[in-house]
């Protein structure tokens, strides 16, 4: 048992937990955070692609791919919400 | 053979796991962004006994306090909406109810057949992961051959800022996008007031500001030799522009857009500049000249922070600052 067979088995039931509510939940807010979830477990998988046994350093680019997709991720997310509010607030207004 | 750290490791795998779902399966939308932030910091947690302490910093400032927030921020809106209509259906008692005009209910079925196909992919990850070859050749020592040209000390300053620029390059690119979008997306919509916090937090801020400036520029600073960076740090001065909108300490102006939309562009302006002037010299876009290697990284990190800083900070305000009217919608 190494951390990386337990982090590795973590992150694809994180990708699978965050498949799943992305495909059958059907709030809106929840259905971003699954898939934030889905890249979350993702980013546990390139990590431990990249861990070393401890004497030696791990493999610095997928860090540096992870650390992108962490920030491109929360471009995705920002714009996911805001599109969210507008279509609440124009399903509201039509409501009226 | 019996590491006590292998009982941590499996402690804090399961949390994780439990937290996934948790934060999926509950039914209070407030409690599933606060499980979320939790799942966050664990999973930063992980990383770091990954040996990975750049990720988890940026996963902790970013994908977890930024994302918070925004999603925070998200269903205040969402129930301002929800509770200004005074026609909520009240179905199933759901904090948010959706105010679509047909929700359609899917059928049970689908839904199995769904969560069934998403196992079986789930399940063949596994399978490759466990029979993937364990140690496969990688980049690291490719890395550690050119790092004595790369002008920093870090690797993976060294891989995000000289090796593999370009990808960072794209990376502040795709942020102003967001923010260019998110603003296109509000624009003419100012309808829920932006949520403040009360006076306790006013002095809590005043307090914590200083201490975040200090902390947000050490990252910076140190990320050329040590765990830290441009991404991180200006994360963390992003927590300053929060800090600054929730307290009202500043409150956006619409004679404010323009200074907004160029510190926006600086990052990638600053950016993409020092790769023409390092080209125009005969060389390789991004190959800087070892001598003003560190110096130029910096230059480009110091934009880029200010950059990230400021729109993270803008894209949690959301929309952009417009002289309307109290009220004023597009079809009222």
């Amino acid at each position: 048992m190494t951390p990386d067979l337990i982090y590795g088995l973590t992150g694809i039931a994180v990708f699978g937990i965050g498949l799943v509510g992305a495909l059958c939940v059907q709030e809106r807010l929840r259905r971003v955070l699954a898939l934030k979830l889905c890249s979350v477990g993702a980013g546990f998988v390139l990590v431990v692609g990249a861990w070393r046994e401890p004497p030696e350093m791990p493999d610095p680019v997928p860090h540096a791919l992870v650390i992108t997709g962490i920030v491109v991720m929360v471009s995705a997310t920002a714009v996911a919400l805001a599109l969210i509010r507008r279509l609440q607030t124009l399903e509201a207004t039509d409501e009226r | 053979m019996t590491d006590p750290l292998v009982i941590f490791d499996l402690l804090l795998a399961l949390s994780i796991v439990a937290l996934a779902v948790a934060s999926l399966s509950v039914r209070d939308l407030f409690a599933m962004i606060v499980l979320f932030i939790v799942f966050g910091l664990l999973s930063a947690l992980a990383w770091v006994r990954l040996s990975a302490p750049d990720v988890a910093l940026a996963e902790a400032a970013i994908g977890t306090g930024v994302t918070g927030a925004l999603l925070l921020k998200t269903l205040h809106h969402l129930r301002f909406v929800a509770g200004g209509q005074g026609l909520r259906a009240g179905s199933g008692g759901t904090s948010m109810a959706p105010a679509a005009p047909v929700p359609v209910p899917v059928p049970v079925g689908v839904i199995l057949a769904n969560a069934a196909f998403c196992g079986l992919i789930t399940l063949g990850l596994a399978v490759a992961f466990l029979g993937a070859p364990s140690a496969g050749p990688g980049f690291d020592a490719l890395v550690a051959d050119a790092m004595p040209d790369s002008g920093v000390a870090h690797p993976v300053t060294g891989v995000l800022l000289n090796f593999r620029a370009y990808d960072t390059l794209m990376e502040v690119v795709v942020l102003l996008a967001a923010v260019v979008a998110v603003w296109q997306i509000e624009r003419g919509l100012s309808d829920a007031p932006a949520p403040v916090m009360g006076e306790v937090w006013q002095g809590f801020a005043r307090l914590a500001l200083p201490a975040i400036v200090v902390i947000g520029t050490y990252l910076l600073w140190v990320g050329a030799e040590a765990p830290g960076g441009a991404f991180q740090g200006g994360a963390v001065l992003a927590a300053v522009g929060l800090l600054l909108l929730l307290t009202r300490a500043y409150v956006p102006r619409p004679a404010h857009r323009g200074i907004a939309r160029g510190a926006f562009v600086l990052g990638t302006a600053a950016f993409a500049l020092v790769a023409l002037l390092v080209a125009s010299g005969g060389r390789v876009a991004f190959e800087y000249p070892l001598e003003h290697a560190k110096t130029l990284i910096l230059l480009i990190e110091g934009m880029v922070t200010l950059s990230i800083a400021v729109t993270l900070a803008a894209l949690f305000h959301g929309r952009e600052p417009v002289a309307l009217p109290k009220g004023g919608r597009d079809d009222t």
